[in-house]
């Protein structure tokens, strides 16, 4: 970022959630550079940004969509680039059809289960196929699984998460063989389908969506247009802001094109940053604690689809695709030998079937639901506060409270470990204390300064933290504690000749401790890493997953990770000052894949290999070494030149051409149009949020008809727009974090040194919605929703600020969400943010919609105990809800609220 | 005033005023509001290595500070004011104003007024101010080159560091409050007590016992820019922690010429409400050695307009005292003159 | 008074603090004045033959100290560290400064009060004592030193106060002395007056009427040079202490011009007077205290004063461009 000449913040409140971070913005606002926030607050980041443009929450796909329409209309895009590189000239299917066709549904919905057959959104076929083999089946029909195979159906689909399973590359191509239009003028190539699908993405429809005005509109699309290009890049930033919502996924897709239009993809100070929430998030997707995902993003084998390792190879990758995605075999087998060692071998396909399977969807709120259903008997809380953190709080503190038994290891008695006692429910007799069976371990963990380990940040950087002090008193690190629950769980069943404890106590579980009985966390990432397994070099780590085999010689807990441990050292843990080392900063930690700094930088240079320009010059190709080279790892293959065409039908790394540079695409190219990958439309398109006070004035499909959606009695949500009852919840609030306070509290609301410096729940307000509900500076102010009803300090400020949307003003309310009720021993305790939060998913990735709902606001302090869950009632009854509403899919077409010419 | 072992006001070294015998150079803060993000990493910091108590809790309804001042216990503090257009446009001219006055001083004629006269003039004809601004800013003690709790200390607890910095010693300090009146910026202040209050709802302060520091109470406190550090070669725990290098720290030399850089650059770009405060060897302390960006008039960020060490008066004071006390005593023999009582 | 000027603040916040002290400092103002005054009354009556005038004086006097004394120590943040006060010499420090007057003061008043309390306790008045030939000249002796120090000792309090960054106190500081000075001028005359037989209280009473009019007349100064830091002189409580004491000033040195040779009037006088001297300093001490807390008290001063500087400055600058002669110049041909 400290390389970008404009900085586009959106969706992401950089400066207080990430201010380490910001010190690249900071460093390249220094040098020159726009920095433009984008978001419904002023907040610490447009205090230091060059302009704020304020948006409603929910619309940023309108604001987004009408930048690429206005780079594609104005010929802006970097066409030597974009036809080079990106899927732009590539030619779809005939049978697809666009929401601009089908009034808001892309071909292949089905209303039934509410989602779709991705197979119309295929690539044309070419004519003749070297395989021979015919070209009915889809390209990326099933998810991509090749075969062509009885439609999965919906919700399982959509539960699958598709898209992140395989890191960048989605899911399979079958193969790369794809018809071109390099004149861009073919109706069915991407270009002129992506033409025609923003045509109604004007500048208008922002200022009438959005709120902004043209004026703000103009000088974004100048700057962002400006500074691309040869000579310059700009780059975005998003976090939750933008992944928080039931098309979350879609919000960084739009981005994503936009960035491909103009070049900004592989190349120094361009890109999309996804600001990760916690120190090692990228980490925990890595390396997974995710319910559908394997160490590097390898999928999770699914019950009935991949009963056979060929079955589930298959659907990672076709070996008639282009890229690192083929060598997958050897990925998964390296993953097995790293589990489970000797008894992974060739003739039970590396123990295959020791992997668990997915039955359906374990996301986490799939699973608090199940707890409310009792089918759930135990569960572990690995630092995380589901009854303060979690949408919906009381929710799931009910589901908790149908637990046998629940782990809470935290460093402080968080609310999750006392809601038993103390929860908003006991106060209102919702719970009853005797009533609640569960058994509840709190076991008190040590923080990272008291720990060996390793952080994996956004810029996949691996670095490691030394342990600087004991964990205090019985504190133990993750680590010590599911090491010895392994090693207690395998004494037990030492000696048991069930196969159904075979996988457990074949687990490779030998790791060294000190003497304290702490595991070595080098050993654990020198086993990530990866060794090899047999021959004569046994035991030597690996130096780069092109080393790992499908034959069993090779180890590795996640292929990705592979080359941290070169040589048997920790390279996560260089720390070369800046000073002694390039401005690419190689020597400070280890970024994976391969130590690359930025992926997909072959693009950093055009396509006879020669840098773009002198000032962005970072990979290029060396024609007297005959190789890549440049100030980075270049992420290609290092010998494969600029002009190298792969014969038809040959594939994985060897299938990329000189000019293929997104290595992990199936077809080499950059997507504008997702083939596959994305279960909820190939292409972005606006839909409003689960609940919205403003109508849909694109389609007659108001909210994304591909999202998770919950109907219950205890997840009621918000008639929108033109509903009967939207008026009972007039006003749109979001939930976002301050620099003071971490999450849910649990690591911050105890200490007294950051508890003072943001001691209360609060509300933020404009004067104007002050104003109206009679809500003073410093006063409470009550705040309800479908779900809930809290109470918080209010602050009027002028960084909040009333917009006029399609023709109404809409109030938006800001509430950080870091106070929770009970709890002991914190410093300061408020209502949570988060009990007004309902549950809708977005079927990418199973991640909650809380950044937009709807509530009303009123002046003075909630009512106590039961008279609490009496006022919720009441606007329940008011607005007339129903466990349905909202919670239509596909609703009856309202003509009159089509927009005009559409 | 020869009587005076040192002078009261102007320009000088300090470190040397106070006897040190070729110390190192004077060190300071530059701190750059202009790209502080109000993270209050500073703060926090600050209270770690100085091992300072939880101040206050509870919500103050003054946008983001919670912290309110600095104090005996909150030696960094950072200030969140929020503006409209007026006040930005009045910023800008006020600035402005001071640019056609030579500032900042420093290096006169160094800036090209008429560039940043007329990218001023542009941005105020061409409407493109924002129509709102959030002024953030970190405070600290300024450690003045003529400290006047330092002068009024009557122990001697206050003292004169070789970096030219100005600290309290705890175990001499009796509390006599002096240096609290004293000071032109409301910096120093005596620590009454070393807990803090609590909020409704809540159990206990610092129940967690992090907070339970043993700070001296009873006795002045503030900044020592930390000394400690400063001794194994160490950065001051804000600066280290400042995340956008808002905070800088090192010789003050080097520091008024970053600070004059940096605020030179942004007149050229039309920012003319940037102006130094404290970097002026010539104003009422003799200059400050916590040199200050900031983007609006000092009042409005709680800082004195126009700071005079209260000591640079002192000669008079005494002199008017001498009069006052010869009165006296000539008043008091003429009573006892005349007739004696009947 | 002047008009209300705008300024911008911190959310109205002060920018100084006022100084973190008690009831005492007024109390120990009040008490080194008295103490001071009335060693120069024992040292006049010592020196004129008012026998009765020198020992009430001198017991006042050590009474008042041992007070002050206590006020002083008991307001520290750490009384067992009052010694502290000695570790140094301090020129710049007032409070140093007067540690030492308090100290040296003390040690005379001391000994003038030893000789009169033994005067009144050993047989024969002490003249068969060994020694007994040195009492006169102890006796002189301490009635040079202790004088020799009351007038310090009564002027530096008002350094005490003006020596700070509190807008009034310090803005007061040319006249604050005179004020005090009077102030303890007025309390030991009238205390003498309260204590000694009117046939010896001559003295007293023109100290007391004198005290009374250089109090008032100065505070007259004060209040017109000050400007804004003096409204805090005339708002709530300290406003009206101060109003309470001019009242009782002039009417006390009023009663003791006319009735100042009968016994209970003079007593009455006496004691408006000494009431009067102590709510002066309690009244200053209080309007300090006030400007500290508003910062339109720091505020507006010093932008008046940058005002003129800098238009000032424009003059000169002016001038340079034009060749004419600058304002400054022509001050200095002048």
């Amino acid at each position: 970022m400290a390389n970008s000449d404009c900085i586009v913040i959106q969706g992401s409140n950089m400066a207080e959630c990430h201010p380490v971070a910001y010190q690249w913005v900071t460093e390249a606002k220094l040098r020159g550079a726009t920095v433009i926030h984008v978001d419904p607050r002023f907040t610490r980041t447009s205090a230091t940004a060059d302009q704020h443009v304020p948006i409603r929450v929910g619309s940023d796909i309108v604001f987004l969509g009408a930048l690429i329409r206005h780079v594609l209309e104005n010929e802006l895009y970097f066409r030597e680039y974009v036809v080079a590189y990106t899927n732009a000239a590539t030619l779809i299917g005939e049978d697809f059809r666009d929401t601009e066709d089908l009034d808001g549904i892309f071909s292949g919905y089905d209303p039934t289960t509410g989602a779709y057959d991705l197979r119309t959104w295929a690539y044309a076929e070419a004519d003749a196929r070297p395989d021979g083999v015919a070209g009915t089946d889809s390209v990326g029909g099933d998810d991509g699984v090749g075969e062509a195979g009885p439609p999965e159906h919906g919700a399982a689909k959509a539960d699958r998460s598709a898209g992140d399973e395989h890191g960048a590359g989605g899911p399979a191509l079958e193969h790369a063989q794809v018809l071109r239009d390099e004149t861009l003028q073919h109706p069915r190539c991407v270009l002129q389908i992506l033409r025609r699908h923003y045509a109604r993405y004007t500048p208008e429809l922002v200022e009438r969506l959005c709120g902004i005005s043209q004026a703000d509109f103009d000088a974004v699309a100048a700057a962002i247009t400006s500074n691309s290009g040869r000579e310059r890049t700009t780059c975005f930033a998003y976090a939750v802001g933008w992944t928080q919502h039931s098309l979350g996924a879609q919000y960084i897709r739009t981005a994503a094109i936009l960035q491909l239009l103009l070049g900004n993809m592989g190349r120094p100070g361009g890109g999309i940053m996804a600001l990760r929430g916690h120190a090692s998030i990228q980490g925990s997707t890595d390396i997974p604690t995710l319910f559908n995902l394997l160490p590097g993003y390898l999928p999770m084998p699914v019950a009935g689809t991949h009963d056979t390792l060929q079955d589930y190879l298959a659907a990672i990758s076709s070996p008639a695709q282009k890229g690192f995605w083929t060598l997958a075999p050897a990925y998964v087998a390296s993953l097995m030998k790293a589990y489970w060692g000797d008894a992974a071998t060739a003739e039970n396909d590396w123990a295959y079937d020791y992997l668990p399977r997915l039955t359906g969807s374990h996301n986490t709120y799939a699973t608090a639901m199940a707890m409310l259903e009792d089918e759930v008997e135990g569960y572990f809380l690995f630092g995380q506060n589901p009854a303060v953190g979690s949408a919906h709080g009381h929710l799931q503190r009910m589901a908790m409270s149908h637990l046998k038994w629940l782990v809470v290891r935290d460093l402080n008695l968080i609310e999750s470990a006392t809601y038993w006692k103390d929860a908003p429910e006991i106060a209102t007799g919702e719970l009853a204390t005797e009533q609640i069976g569960t058994e509840v371990f709190f076991l008190p963990a040590a923080s990272h300064a008291e720990k060996d380990g390793s952080f994996t940040q956004t810029q996949r950087l691996l670095q490691w933290h030394h342990q600087a002090v004991r964990p205090p008193d019985q504190a133990r690190s993750d680590l010590h504690f599911m090491h010895e629950l392994g090693r207690k769980i395998r004494a037990k069943l030492a000696g048991s000749h069930d196969p159904r404890d075979r996988p457990i106590l074949d687990l490779t579980w030998d790791y060294p401790q000190d003497g304290h009985g702490e595991p070595s966390a080098a050993a654990v990432l020198a086993e990530i890493n990866g060794f090899q397994c047999s021959g004569p070099a046994a035991g030597t780590p690996l130096s780069s997953f092109t080393e790992m085999r499908d034959d069993g010689s090779t180890s590795g807990g996640c292929w990705i990770y592979t080359g941290v441990f070169a040589g048997g050292v920790n390279l996560a843990a260089r720390r070369t000052p800046d000073a002694e080392q390039s401005w690419v900063a190689p020597e400070w930690g280890w970024a994976w894949p391969m130590n690359r700094r930025i992926l997909y930088n072959r693009a950093s240079a055009a396509p006879d290999g020669t840098p773009w320009s002198e000032r962005k010059a970072y990979v290029w190709w060396d024609p007297q070494a005959g190789r890549w080279t440049g100030h980075d790892v270049p992420d290609f293959p290092v010998e494969t030149g600029p002009d190298y065409r792969p014969e038809p039908g040959v594939g994985g790394p060897a299938g990329l051409a000189g000019d293929d540079p997104f290595v992990m695409q199936a077809d080499g190219k950059g997507w504008l149009f997702a083939p596959s990958g994305m279960v909820d439309g190939p292409l972005p398109t606006h839909y409003e949020a689960q609940e919205s006070p403003v109508e849909n004035v694109l389609y007659d499909q108001q909210a994304s008809p591909a999202r998770l959606v919950y109907p219950r009695p205890d997840n009621l949500s918000a008639p929108s727009a033109g509903e009967r009852g939207a008026g009972v919840y007039p006003f749109v609030f979001t939930t976002y974090r301050l620099t003071e306070h971490h999450t849910a509290g649990g690591m911050s609301r105890w200490l007294p040194y950051l508890a003072e410096l943001q001691p209360e729940f609060f509300c933020e307000v404009s004067p104007e919605l002050a104003q109206l509900r009679g809500l003073t500076n410093g006063g409470w102010a009550t705040i309800v929703s479908p779900r809930g009803a809290i109470e918080a300090r209010v602050l009027v400020t002028e960084r909040m600020t009333a917009l006029t949307v399609n023709g109404r003003t809409v109030h938006q309310i800001g509430l950080p969400y870091h106070w929770g009720v009970g709890g002991t021993g914190a410093v300061v305790a408020g209502d949570g943010a988060n009990d007004l939060l309902g549950i809708t998913l977005d079927p990418n990735v199973a991640i909650q919609e809380s950044k937009v709902a709807s509530c009303d606001i009123v002046e003075g302090r909630r009512p106590r105990g039961p008279a609490l869950v009496a006022l919720v009632r009441d606007y329940q009854t008011r607005a007339g809800l129903t466990a349905m509403t909202g919670n239509e899919l596909r609703p009856e077409l309202r003509p009159e609220m089509r927009l005009e010419g559409s | 005033m020869s009587l005076w072992r040192n002078q009261l006001s102007g320009p000088t070294d300090p470190a040397r005023d106070a006897g040190w015998v070729d110390p190192p150079p004077r060190q300071g803060f530059f701190t750059d509001t202009s790209i502080c993000i109000g993270c209050k990493a500073c703060e926090v910091a600050c209270k770690e290595w100085n091992q300072l108590p939880m101040d206050r809790l509870g919500m103050t309804g003054a946008s983001y500070d919670n912290s309110i001042g600095l104090g005996a216990s909150t030696w960094r503090h950072v200030a969140f004011v929020e503006q409209t257009t007026e006040r930005i446009a009045a910023a800008r001219e006020s600035g402005r104003a001071l640019i056609a006055l030579g500032m900042p001083g420093l290096r006169p004629g160094a800036m090209d007024l008429a560039a940043a006269e007329s990218a001023a003039l542009a941005a105020l004809a061409t409407g493109t101010l924002p129509d709102f601004r959030w002024l953030i800013a970190s405070d600290v003690c300024k450690h003045c080159t003529h400290a006047a709790c330092l002068d009024v200390c009557p122990t001697g607890s206050l003292f004169r560091s070789e970096f030219g910095t100005v600290v309290v010693q705890d175990e001499i300090c009796n509390g006599c409050g002096y240096c609290v009146a004293a000071c032109p910026f409301g910096v120093i202040e005596r620590r009454e007590d070393a807990g803090a209050g609590t909020i409704s709802g809540v159990a206990s302060a610092g129940s967690s016992g992090r907070a339970a520091t043993s700070a001296p109470t009873g006795i002045a406190a503030k900044c020592t820019l930390c000394y400690d550090r400063l001794h194994v070669g160490a950065p001051p725990a804000c600066a280290q922690a400042c995340p956008t290098t808002s905070i800088q720290f090192g010789d003050l030399d080097l520091m008024r010429r970053r600070a004059t850089e940096r605020v030179e650059a942004l007149h050229a770009k039309g920012f003319t409400e940037a102006r130094l405060y404290g970097a002026d060897p010539n104003d009422g302390i003799g200059g400050t050695g916590s040199i200050f960006l900031l983007l609006d008039e000092p009042e409005v960020y709680g800082l004195p307009p126009d700071p005079v060490v209260t000591t640079h008066d002192l000669p008079d004071i005494f002199r008017k005292a001498g009069y006052a006390g010869l009165t006296m005593l000539v008043g008091a023999a003429l009573s006892f003159l005349g007739r004696r009582d009947s | 008074m002047v008009p209300e000027a705008q300024f911008a603040s911190y959310y109205g916040r002060n920018i100084v603090k006022p100084a973190p002290w008690g009831h005492e400092i007024p109390a120990y103002l009040f008490l080194g004045g008295l103490a001071a005054g009335s060693a120069l009354v024992a040292a006049g009556g010592e020196m004129t033959g008012r026998r009765e005038l020198q020992r009430n004086g001198r017991l006042i006097a050590l009474g008042a100290l041992g007070g002050s004394t206590y006020a002083l120590i008991s307001d520290l943040g750490k009384p067992s560290r009052f010694h502290h006060m000695m570790r140094t010499v301090k020129l710049t420090s007032p409070m140093s400064i007067g540690s030492w007057i308090l100290a040296g003061f003390g040690a005379f008043t001391g000994v003038a009060a030893l000789s009169e309390v033994v005067k009144e306790v050993a047989p024969n008045q002490g003249r068969d004592l060994p020694m007994a030939w040195f009492w006169p000249y102890g006796d002189r002796l301490a009635s040079i030193g202790a004088g020799f120090f009351s007038a310090p000792l009564a002027a530096y309090t008002a350094v005490l106060l003006s020596d700070t960054a509190t807008p009034t106190w310090h803005a007061a500081y040319r006249e604050l002395p005179f004020v005090f000075v009077g102030s303890a001028l007025a309390a030991a005359g009238g205390t003498a007056m309260v204590t000694t037989t009117t046939r010896e209280c001559a003295p007293a009473r023109r100290m007391a009427v004198g005290g009374a009019i250089l109090e008032t007349g100065a505070f007259a100064l004060l209040e017109r040079q000050i400007g804004v830091p003096g409204e805090t002189l005339h708002r709530g409580r300290a406003g009206r202490l101060l109003k309470l004491a001019k009242a009782l000033t002039i009417g006390g040195a009023a009663l003791t011009v006319v009735g100042g040779r009968w016994r209970p009037s003079a007593v009455a006088a006496g004691l408006a007077l000494a009431t009067a001297s102590a709510l002066t300093r309690f009244g200053v001490v209080e309007a300090g205290m006030e400007s500290a807390k508003d910062p339109r008290y720091t505020v507006v001063p010093q932008k008046q004063r940058l005002a003129a500087r800098r238009a000032q400055a424009a003059i000169d600058a002016a001038s340079e461009i034009t060749g004419l002669p600058s304002a400054q110049a022509l001050a200095e041909q002048a």
